[in-house]
Parts: C-alpha cells; sequence; structure tokens
C-alpha cells in the first residue's frame, strides 16, 4: 500500500514538474511580457493575481506530492525492513544449532542490520524511476506541442546524459567496491587491534599499531580519491549539459520565433523544462548503482531463510528420568568433508538421583554429550533417551523442563539479575533468596547498587567470571530441574567458594547430577566417574576404582598438578 | 577482558551516547564545526585556493540566466530580431560552460582530496589517542564504543564529506553569486525574494533540532535492536536449553518494531523539509512576477530581466533544496564528528616522557607509597597500599575475587596511574622513567592470551621488534619451547590466526611468555589464567615459566596454590586493602585471611588431606 501512495505521489510530481514549466511559459506571454514591454495595452491585475495564483496551487501541488512520495516510500522501505528483521531473527531462533556453530555471530548480526538496509536501499528511488519514465513521455510530449524541433533537441540531449549517467554509474562500481572492501580492512584492524589493547600496552607496541592502522588508512584514502576522481570526471559534464541545450534551444528558438512559430513564453516553458530534466536522469543512475549491490545483499538473507527451521518437537512426558546414551554417534557438520566423529557409539545409563563426573582430556566429546542430552542439537546416530522418551521428540524447549545444563561460557542477558534469573516467570522472593544462597551467591547480589534489580551485561555492570558461573547456576537451579548438568561451570569460581556450592547441591535435593569437572574435588564428590576417551567411554566406576586404568590415573595426575 | 580490573571490580559505568546528545544539542552545528577545524590542521591546508577555485565554479552556473537576460533583451527585442548578437551571446556561453567543465573537474578533485586528508587525519589521530589513553578508560564496557569512534562513526563523516560537506560549499558560493547578480537587475526584489525566503530559516532549524535529536535516537533504537539480537545468537544456547525462545522473539519483534517507528518519526523531518523548501521556492518566483509586472515598469525593469529573475530564484531553489537535503546527512555527520572530538578531548593520562632517570640493571625492586585508586566515575578500588619488595623476590599477590589484588599489579605495570601515592620501580617513580625503558624493563604478561594476526614467530618477537630470528630462537630454547615449536605445523611460521584462536588457551600463554623473556626484562609481572589448560601444555607451561622467573623479581596475581607456596613472598588482599603480607610458612598458621583460602585450596587438590 505504502507502495503504491509513494508511486502515486511520483507520478503527481511528473504531472506538477511539466504542469508548472507550461505556467511559467504562459505567464512569459500574458503577464510579463505585455506588462513590462511598454507596448499594448498593458495588463490586469487579474491577469497577474490569476497567474500567481496559478503557480501558487501548482507549487502546492508539487511540494505535496514530494511529502507524499517521501513519507510513503520511507514506510514502505521502513515496513520492509522491519519484516525482513523480524523473519530474519526468527529463523535464527528457529534453525538447527548446526546453523549457529557454522556462522560467526558478526555474520548473523551483518544480515539483520547492513544486509536488510542495502537489499532495502533500492526501494528508495525504485518509486521515483517509476516516475521518471512518467515524466520523460510527459515533457516530450510537452515540448513537441510548443514545436517538434525543441523535442528533437531533447531527443538528442536525454538519452546522452542517459548514456553518460549509465556509464558514470558502471565505471564507478569496481573502484567503489575496492573502496569498500578497504574501510572492511581499516576497521578489522581497529577491532583487532583495540581488542588487544592490554597487550598492545604491556608490548609498548603502539607506534606500530598506529603505523599499521595508518598504512591501512592510506590506502582507503587512495580507492576513495579514485572513486572521487570518476566522479569529478562525470558530474560537472552531466550538469553542463542541460545548459548546452538550452543555448540550442535559445539559438532555435530564435530562428523560429523570427518565424512567427514560437513565442517568448512558449520559449521560456522549454528552457525551463530542460532545466529541471537532469535531475530525473541522475535518479536513474542512482537506480543502476543501487541494484546490483541490493541484489547480493537480497541473496544473503534469502540464504538465510531457505535454511530449514527445526523440525516440530513430537512431544512426551517424562517420568523417572534414567537417562541412556544409546549408541551415540555425533560428528560436527562440515560442509563437503567427512568430519571425524566425536562420539562414537556411545552407551551408558544414568540412573536417577546418581551424582556423575564426566572426565576426559580436551576434545574427548564430552561438552557434545552434554549438548545432546539438552536436545541442543540432534546425535548423527543413536538415541539420547529420558525416562525412556527420545529427547529428539521432547525437543530443546521440552527437554529443558527436565534438564539443566549449565555451560562453562556462561551467558547473561543485558538486564537485571532477577530477570536473568527467572527468565521471565513468576518465582516468589524467598525462592530467588534461597536458591542465590546456595550458590553463595547472595552476599555480592545484595552489595550491587540496586541488588537484585541491578542491570548486568554488556551494557550494565561488569560481573567477574565467577559470579557469572554462580548465577548460571542459581538460574538452572531455579527452574528446579530432575537432571543438572555442569559443564565445567566452576572453572571460574573461587575454590572456597566452589566447594561450598557443590556441597550444597550435594546437601539439597535429590536431582541427578552430572558434573564435567576438571578438578579431583568435584570428581570425588560422584557416585560414579564417567572416563571419555576417544568418544566413547572407556571406563566407568568410582574415582578410586578408576585410579587402576593408566590413562584415567595420568590425567587425574595431571589436574592434580594444574590444581595446585 | 580489558577493563583494568574486568575481573576482580565491577568497572565503572556511564551513558556516554546521553551525554553526547545533551551538549551537541546545546552546542549546535557552529561548536562542533569550530571544534572540529581546530582538531584538523588537513582543513587549513590550501584552503584559499581552493575557495577561489569553488567560487569561480559557481559562478559559471550565473551564465544561464545571464545568456537568457541579454538574447531577450537585447536580441529578442521590441525593435527585432538580432541573429548576430544572440549567436555571439550563445557561442560566448557555450565557450564559457565547456570550460567551467573543466574547472568543475579539477575543483571536485581538489575538495575531495581535501576531505579525504581530513577524514585519514582524524582516523588516524583518533585510532593514536585512543591507544594512548589510559587503560581506565578501556573498560569493557566502552569498548564496543570506543572501536565504534575509528570505524562507524568516521564513515558516516566519510558520507557527508562526498557528498554533504562539498555541497555546503558550493552552494554556499552558488546562493551569494545568484544574490549578487539579482541585486545588480533589481535590488527590490533581492529584498523580496529574500523576504520571502525569511520564514525558511527559523522553521530549517526548527526542524533541524528536531531531525538531530529523532536520528539520535534511531541510532540508539539502531544499537538496541543490534544489542539484543547479539543478545539472542550468542546466548542460543541458553535461550533453547532454558525454553526462552518464544520470549526472546518477541523482545526482538518489539525492539524491531521500537526501531520502525522510531524511524518513521525520523521520516517525518525527511519528507518535510525538502518540499517546505521548495514550496518557498515557489512562493518567491510568485511574488517576483506578481511585484516584478506591477512595479517593474517604474524601476525600469525589462522582461528579459525579469525571466532571467526567475531562472536565478530556480538557481537559488537549487542549492537550498540541496541543502535541505544534505541537512539531514549533516546531522549524523556532526554527532559522529561531535563523538569524535571527545574522544580526542579525553585527556590522555599516561604522556610519553622521552628524557628521566636511568633504571638499575637486573632485578628492580618495588616500593609502594599510599597507593589509592578509583575510576574516574565510581567508587575507590585501592585504599592507601604500602608495601616494600626487594630486587630478586619472586612474590604472590592473592585474594578473593573482587579484592583489588589485579587491579594493584596493572598501577604496578602502568596500565594507569594511581589516584594518590606513588609507585617506585628500582628506586624510581615510575611517572618519570623513560616510557621506552620502562616498557623493557617492566613486563606484564596478561591473562588473555591476545595474539595478533599473524605467524607464531611474528608474535614472538613483538616482544622486542628489533630483536633478530636467532634471538627469538634463543629465547625460545631458554624456556624449554623447543619441542612444543617443533610440533607446531609450520613449527615459527605457524599462523596463529585472528585474535590468536587457532592456538590453544594455553599455546597462547606459551607465546606470551617467550615474548617476555625476549625482552629480558627487571620486573616480570603474570597474571596467571583461571581457566583450565590441557594437562601437556600445562607442564610446558608451567617449566617455561620458571625459567623465565629466573633472576627478576616477578609479581604474579595467584590463583594456584603452588605459586603462593613457591613465592618468597605472599601478600594478601581484602576489598582494597593489603591485609597480610608474608612467606607461605607464615601466613598458612597466622589464623587469617589466607589461613582460610590456603584450607579450601588444599580441600580441593590434595588428595592425601
Amino acid at each position: 500500500m505504502p507502495h503504491i501512495l509513494a508511486a502515486m505521489g511520483a507520478n503527481v510530481f511528473a504531472v506538477a514538474v511539466v504542469g508548472f514549466t507550461i505556467v511559467i511559459g504562459r505567464i512569459t506571454d500574458e503577464v510579463i511580457l505585455p506588462g513590462l514591454s511598454g507596448e499594448g495595452p498593458g495588463v490586469s491585475g487579474r491577469a497577474v493575481l490569476s497567474g500567481m495564483a496559478a503557480l501558487g496551487i501548482v507549487g502546492l501541488v508539487r511540494g505535496l506530492s514530494i511529502m507524499v512520495r517521501r513519507w510513503f516510500n520511507m514506510m514502505a522501505v521502513a515496513r520492509t525492513q522491519r519484516t525482513w528483521r523480524q523473519e530474519l531473527t526468527d529463523r535464527y531462533l528457529d534453525a538447527p544449532m548446526t546453523f549457529h556453530w557454522a556462522r560467526p555471530a558478526g555474520q548473523l548480526l551483518a544480515h539483520a542490520d547492513s544486509d536488510v538496509e542495502v537489499a532495502t536501499s533500492m526501494l528508495m528511488p525504485l518509486a521515483f524511476s517509476f516516475s521518471v519514465v512518467a515524466l520523460i513521455v510527459v515533457s516530450l510530449i510537452s515540448l513537441w506541442v510548443v514545436h517538434p524541433l525543441f523535442a528533437l533537441v531533447a531527443l538528442i540531449l536525454f538519452p546522452t546524459l542517459a548514456v553518460l549517467n549509465r556509464r558514470f554509474t558502471k565505471s564507478i562500481e569496481e573502484p567503489a567496491a575496492r573502496a569498500q572492501a578497504e574501510v572492511g580492512r581499516v576497521s578489522s584492524i581497529a577491532h583487532e587491534s583495540l581488542d588487544g589493547v592490554l597487550v598492545v600496552k604491556t608490548l609498548g607496541r603502539q607506534d606500530q599499531e598506529v603505523a599499521r592502522f595508518a598504512e591501512a588508512a592510506a590506502a582507503l584514502r587512495a580507492e576513495r580519491i579514485a572513486v572521487g576522481r570518476l566522479r569529478a570526471n562525470y558530474s560537472p559534464i552531466i550538469y553542463s549539459l542541460p545548459n548546452l541545450g538550452i543555448l540550442t534551444l535559445l539559438l532555435v528558438g530564435t530562428w523560429l520565433f523570427d518565424q512567427g512559430a514560437v513565442t517568448l513564453g512558449e520559449m521560456v516553458r522549454a528552457m525551463a523544462l530542460f532545466s529541471i530534466l537532469s535531475l530525473p536522469m541522475e535518479i536513474l543512475g542512482f537506480l543502476f548503482q543501487m541494484i546490483p549491490q541490493s541484489v547480493v545483499a537480497q541473496d544473503r538473507i534469502d540464504g538465510v531463510l531457505a535454511v530449514d527451521p527445526e523440525p516440530k518437537p513430537k512431544g512426551g512426558t517424562v517420568g523417572l528420568p534414567t537417562i541412556d546414551f544409546v549408541d551415540l554417534s555425533f560428528a560436527y557438520p562440515v560442509e563437503g568433508v567427512q568430519a571425524p566423529l566425536v562420539l562414537e557409539g556411545l552407551s551408558v545409563r544414568i540412573e536417577p538421583g546418581e551424582t556423575v563426573a564426566l572426565v576426559g582430556s580436551t576434545g574427548s566429546g564430552k561438552s557434545t554429550l552434554v549438548a545432546l542430552l539438552a536436545a541442543l542439537m540432534p546425535p548423527s546416530s543413536g538415541q539420547v533417551l529420558l525416562g525412556g522418551v527420545d529427547v529428539q521428540d521432547l525437543g530443546s524447549e521440552g527437554t529443558a523442563s527436565v534438564v539443566a545444563p549449565v555451560l562453562q561460557e556462561t551467558f547473561l542477558f543485558a538486564d537485571s539479575v532477577r530477570q536473568n534469573l527467572t527468565l521471565g516467570r513468576h518465582i516468589p522472593e524467598g525462592e530467588l533468596q534461597r536458591v542465590l544462597a546456595l550458590v553463595a551467591a547472595e552476599g555480592f547480589v545484595a552489595e550491587m547498587p540496586q541488588g537484585i534489580d541491578t542491570v548486568v551485561g554488556e551494557r550494565g555492570m561488569t560481573l567477574s567470571g565467577g559470579q557469572r558461573q554462580r548465577l548460571a547456576i542459581a538460574r538452572a537451579l531455579l527452574r528446579r530441574p530432575q537432571v543438572l548438568v555442569l559443564d565445567d561451570a566452576t572453572s571460574a569460581v573461587d575454590p572456597t567458594i566452589e566447594a561450598a556450592i557443590l556441597a550444597n547441591l550435594r546437601a539439597h535435593g535429590d536431582r541427578t547430577l552430572l558434573v564435567v569437572a576438571h578438578r579431583l574435588a568435584t570428581i570425588r564428590l560422584a557416585d560414579r566417574v564417567l572416563f571419555l576417551e576417544g568418544g566413547r567411554i572407556a571406563a566407568h566406576g568410582t574415582h578410586e576404582e578408576l585410579l587402576a586404568v593408566p590413562a584415567y590415573a595420568a590425567l587425574a595426575q595431571a589436574y592434580e598438578k594444574a590444581g595446585s | 577482558m580489558t577493563a583494568l580490573d574486568g575481573r576482580d571490580v565491577a568497572g565503572p559505568e556511564e551513558e556516554p551516547e546521553a551525554r553526547t546528545l545533551a551538549s551537541i544539542d546545546e552546542a549546535g552545528a557552529m561548536a562542533v564545526l569550530r571544534r572540529g577545524i581546530a582538531a584538523s590542521p588537513e582543513l587549513q591546508k590550501g584552503l584559499w585556493g581552493t575557495a577561489a577555485m569553488a567560487l569561480a565554479v559557481a559562478g559559471s552556473k550565473l551564465l544561464l540566466p545571464l545568456s537568457i537576460q541579454l538574447i531577450l533583451d537585447i536580441g529578442l527585442g521590441s525593435d527585432g530580431v538580432r541573429f548576430a548578437w544572440v549567436l555571439a551571446v550563445s557561442v560566448v556561453s557555450a565557450v564559457l560552460v565547456v570550460g567551467s567543465i573543466f574547472l568543475g573537474r579539477a575543483t571536485y578533485y581538489r575538495l575531495v582530496c581535501m576531505a579525504e586528508n581530513v577524514l585519514m587525519g582524524l582516523r588516524v589521530r583518533t585510532f593514536e589517542h585512543l591507544h594512548r589513553l589510559s587503560l581506565a578508560d578501556h573498560t569493557a564496557a566502552r569498548k564496543g564504543v570506543l572501536t565504534a569512534r575509528v570505524t562507524s562513526d568516521v564513515e558516516t563523516l566519510t558520507k557527508f564529506a562526498q557528498w554533504g560537506a562539498i555541497a555546503w560549499i558550493i552552494d554556499l558560493f552558488q546562493i551569494a553569486g545568484v544574490l549578487v547578480v539579482m541585486a545588480f537587475y533589481s535590488w527590490q526584489l533581492t529584498l523580496l525574494t529574500l523576504a520571502v525566503h525569511l520564514p525558511l530559516i527559523p522553521m530549517l532549524r526548527r526542524m533541524q533540532r528536531s531531525q538531530l535529536k529523532a536520528y539520535d535516537r534511531l541510532r540508539t533504537r539502531v544499537s538496541d535492536t543490534m544489542g539484543i539480537i547479539s543478545e539472542a545468537v550468542m546466548g542460543m544456547v541458553t535461550v533453547r536449553g532454558y525454553g526462552y525462545r518464544q520470549a526472546t522473539k518477541e523482545a526482538i519483534h518489539e525492539a524491531v518494531d521500537e526501531q520502525y517507528h522510531q524511524q518513521m518519526r525520523a521520516a517525518r523531518y525527511f519528507s518535510l523539509v525538502m518540499p517546505t523548501t521548495d514550496v518557498f521556492g515557489v512562493a518567491a518566483i510568485a511574488s517576483v512576477v506578481g511585484a516584478g509586472v506591477w512595479w517593474g515598469g517604474s524601476w525600469g525593469l525589462s522582461s528579459g530581466e525579469l525571466i532571467a529573475f526567475i531562472f536565478l530564484v530556480n538557481l537559488l531553489l537549487n542549492p537550498i533544496t540541496e541543502l535541505g537535503e544534505v541537512l539531514d546527512q549533516t546531522q549524523t555527520a556532526l554527532a559522529g564528528w561531535w563523538k569524535i572530538l571527545d574522544v580526542l578531548d579525553t585527556p590522555v593520562e599516561i604522556p610519553v616522557n622521552l628524557t628521566g632517570p636511568a633504571l638499575p640493571a637486573g632485578p628492580l625492586s618495588v616500593e609502594a607509597r599510599g597507593v589509592e585508586f578509583a575510576y574516574r566515575e565510581g567508587g575507590r578500588v585501592l585504599h592507601g597500599i604500602d608495601v616494600d619488595l626487594p630486587a630478586g623476590a619472586s612474590v604472590a599477590v592473592v585474594g578473593e575475587t573482587g579484592s583489588g589484588k589485579t587491579t594493584f599489579v596493572k598501577l604496578v605495570a602502568r596500565l594507569a596511574d594511581p589516584t594518590a601515592g606513588c609507585l617506585l620501580v628500582g628506586g624510581v617513580d615510575l611517572r618519570q622513567l623513560v616510557t621506552a625503558d620502562r616498557q623493557a624493563a617492566v613486563r606484564m604478561v596478561p591473562q588473555d592470551g591476545f595474539l595478533f594476526n599473524t605467524s607464531v614467530g611474528e608474535n614472538i618477537r613483538f616482544g622486542r621488534p628489533e630483536a633478530t630470528m636467532e634471538e627469538v630462537e634463543a629465547a625460545i630454547d631458554a624456556l624449554g619451547l623447543r619441542p612444543w615449536v617443533g610440533g607446531l605445523v609450520e613449527g615459527l611460521a605457524t599462523s596463529v590466526g585472528e585474535r590468536g584462536e587457532s592456538l590453544s588457551v594455553g599455546e597462547r600463554q606459551l607465546v606470551a611468555l617467550a615474548r617476555a623473556q625476549l625482552a629480558n626484562p627487571g620486573l616480570l609481572i603474570l597474571d596467571e589464567a583461571t581457566s583450565a589448560v590441557d594437562p601437556e601444555t600445562e607442564t610446558t607451561l608451567e617449566r617455561a615459566l620458571e625459567r623465565l622467573a629466573e633472576g627478576r623479581t616477578t609479581l604474579s596475581v595467584a590463583h594456584r596454590l603452588s605459586t603462593a607456596e613457591r613465592a618468597d613472598l605472599v601478600l594478601v588482599f581484602d576489598r582494597g586493602n593489603l591485609v597480610e603480607q608474608g612467606p607461605h610458612e607464615v601466613l598458612k598458621n597466622a589464623g587469617g585471611i589466607y589461613q582460610g583460602l590456603y584450607a579450601s585450596w588444599l580441600g580441593n587438590t590434595r588428595e592425601d588431606v
């Protein structure tokens, strides 16, 4: 709808522009010439006033049509942007996790921000461009009516202008793209360098960093100047051609006037039209320039929208949450390559209420196992059963009501502590305080400026890694999960506090506790240790029992050293 | 984490966006311009030559109305058609128009070069200034904001420089030129034209101010939207694992919607400004025609002059309309410029010293005299620290999260200066030392193993850029890193990837240690990593650290029992105070905070307790 209104505004504009030149022409013949030539009867006040009124009306119509075009054009663009942004982000949330692992966050943000911006940028001149065609046709007819020779001058001039504009936009494409690439380089150097500002300072490398940045900035300047040179070559010609056309009109017009074929007013009308027509040519050139960029951005957006959302979970109810990993295999999907298996035919059962430690060296598949248990991704083969129900049937939401995973990389939203803990659900204050105490977080939360309502995260109060991890555990506990999974979730917590939290977790509740652990103290808390090696359970039993396994004993020794 | 004490202390918070909006709103465009010109010497260079050329270009635009008047009044005047005259005027005019093409080309090119020089200067100076700011200004919360200054803010300025700034220069000259020729034809009609346009100025000004605010709000909305989307993407696992998906979707939709509404609010001015000037232009033409025809005869105005006058009003209209168009852009650009200038005006707390007392060779002592530290906005995090650390000692700094231990060592590394008291290294006040000497003699190995996106060897060499490859190799051998380097795919030539992410956390620390070894500092400051390192690397790391520490004073933020046990001296921090100091053996039974820490360490790691 706004598109149509914008296009209508643009067409009214075309008619008003030509109408304006006609009014100027008639005013010349009927008001100015009789009024100022000093010959004939002069001019009546009525004629002057009606000339002024006609100008005023055409001018108002023209102004209003611009307003309508701009407002609705903007609305059309903004609405399209809004729809695309919402569709894109919905897809981000519905696409399988593997979609996210294959793409850096920055790329997804760029799709939702600049790609949408660029893809819609051709919509802005588009509405106007439709009316440009109308404008050209109406102008040519108007000129033809005055005299065919005038129309002929226009027929030579305007295609020349259109060709020049097209050549200009075409020639500028490549250098403009190169300049854009340089912008990317400058900004990635800035990001890297300022990201590592601590290291730059400790190494005293400020000067070298400035030199590196200056070099990229100079390259960018060179490309930009190259673009500027092209613009300097074309734009004065494009600006001056209509003026040469008007001079031609004056010559031709003088001859026709002498013949009595045209009036002075008609000459003025033709000249006024010429001086207006260069603008639409520029708009057309601008549109041609925008189209290829817009199409590329649109392709990137379509690429995301083409990703299938996660299949809808079938649902199911979980009774006693026995966890069965059944012949589980997993490989991270890598395009075109046979990816190595992270888990390979892993099978094990965890009984309700058990405290189990997952131990294994880096890359043994511990975190993958956790992600599969939380139904964050489907296994390559095999099943994870929760109380006999496949977690894939439950979906990540369904599984979340039973299993609460806390990962090493804790994530807090830029929101209040309360909101981060409740995630929008209603939880009584007493319960919140009880759980904060369990994770030894009531102290620092109470000391924050607004207590539990203090905003944390990127644009709020900065918390230490340990504090963040404690809040993440509290968030999980508040959901009263039957299965709590801690994936190295206390790595940044002070040792004293960690011990207290783990003791609390053991003492309260009969939930299943699955802990990915690197510290011996944590491992020793477990009823049973699962030792992962090469994507399988290599051994399981109590810590003491497993010390008989050489690979396990070596790892335990390394942990002891690292932890001490 | 680059906050001065990001791990330990909540950084100070501020709302730079809101502050900027308020002050630019009070100051207005001219203030930005004055400040901006002062900060860019490139703007002043060759300014007059360029201005003269721009004036000539603007003048050439008056050719047409002049020729129209000459041809209509003399060539087609009441005494019949004079072909020769018409031809002569047309040809001279055409020649001048063609000449103006070349002049325009040279002028435009000159303007572009000037604009790009200014932008580059601004970009590089801002970047340099950012690096020279104290670490207290680089809090985690502000990191993104600061980077945006040299990237997106300079880019908005670029867009402006490519069109808006040039339009302002040419258009203002053109307006002046048109007014002069107008006055030559009829000063009465000129005054009339000006009078009709007069109400436009306060109107445009009001719209301009509202527009500035609307755009600033839009920018805030855009960053809000991006913030919430970025959160959802980064926290995708949490969002899904906690059944928070629907609520997140709704929150994003709402933010996008808010952005849309703000966009439309800004669109009001976008759609109003240009048509308003257009309507005023038409009103001016109508008044000129009316007054010109009615009274023109008595002023001696010819019909050609009046028609030329109409074209002149039209010539006035174009630059005014264009200025209305670029106003939009100018607003955004000015807001961006202001923010950049704010950065440039942030005081550099740690100036570069070129002269100063010399440092003794070998291990360096450290003395703290009443050292206090507070963030620019926010509370004090260190309260009067007094301590003497003898040269050659190995010192462990321990304390709970938030105790100020990391802040203390960062002050010793002079990443910021104490707000009161002083720090002496090798008997010399840190603030008096020659910057280069200090950077060589006092070396901090930070916890975050940030590497530059180049090879392992180059990253090590950053420790002392003038070092030869042999010296790099020697440093590697000295720390016993040969087997590790041998195990890398391409040895020292192995690329480390963006931020060093192709290497493991432990490996990045190895590179950082080799860097320090290469610099051969007398005082080594270590911020131990907390995150788990894989066991094999751990062993290598520990051995390398031991060797690196030999013959130097070391100050380590210790998260590990073994570091504290081995240290000659342990400093225990609590809530910004130094509460205990002494050897491990003494403190472990002293009944203080350290004893508690020690007990918990033991309980967590040792089998035999």
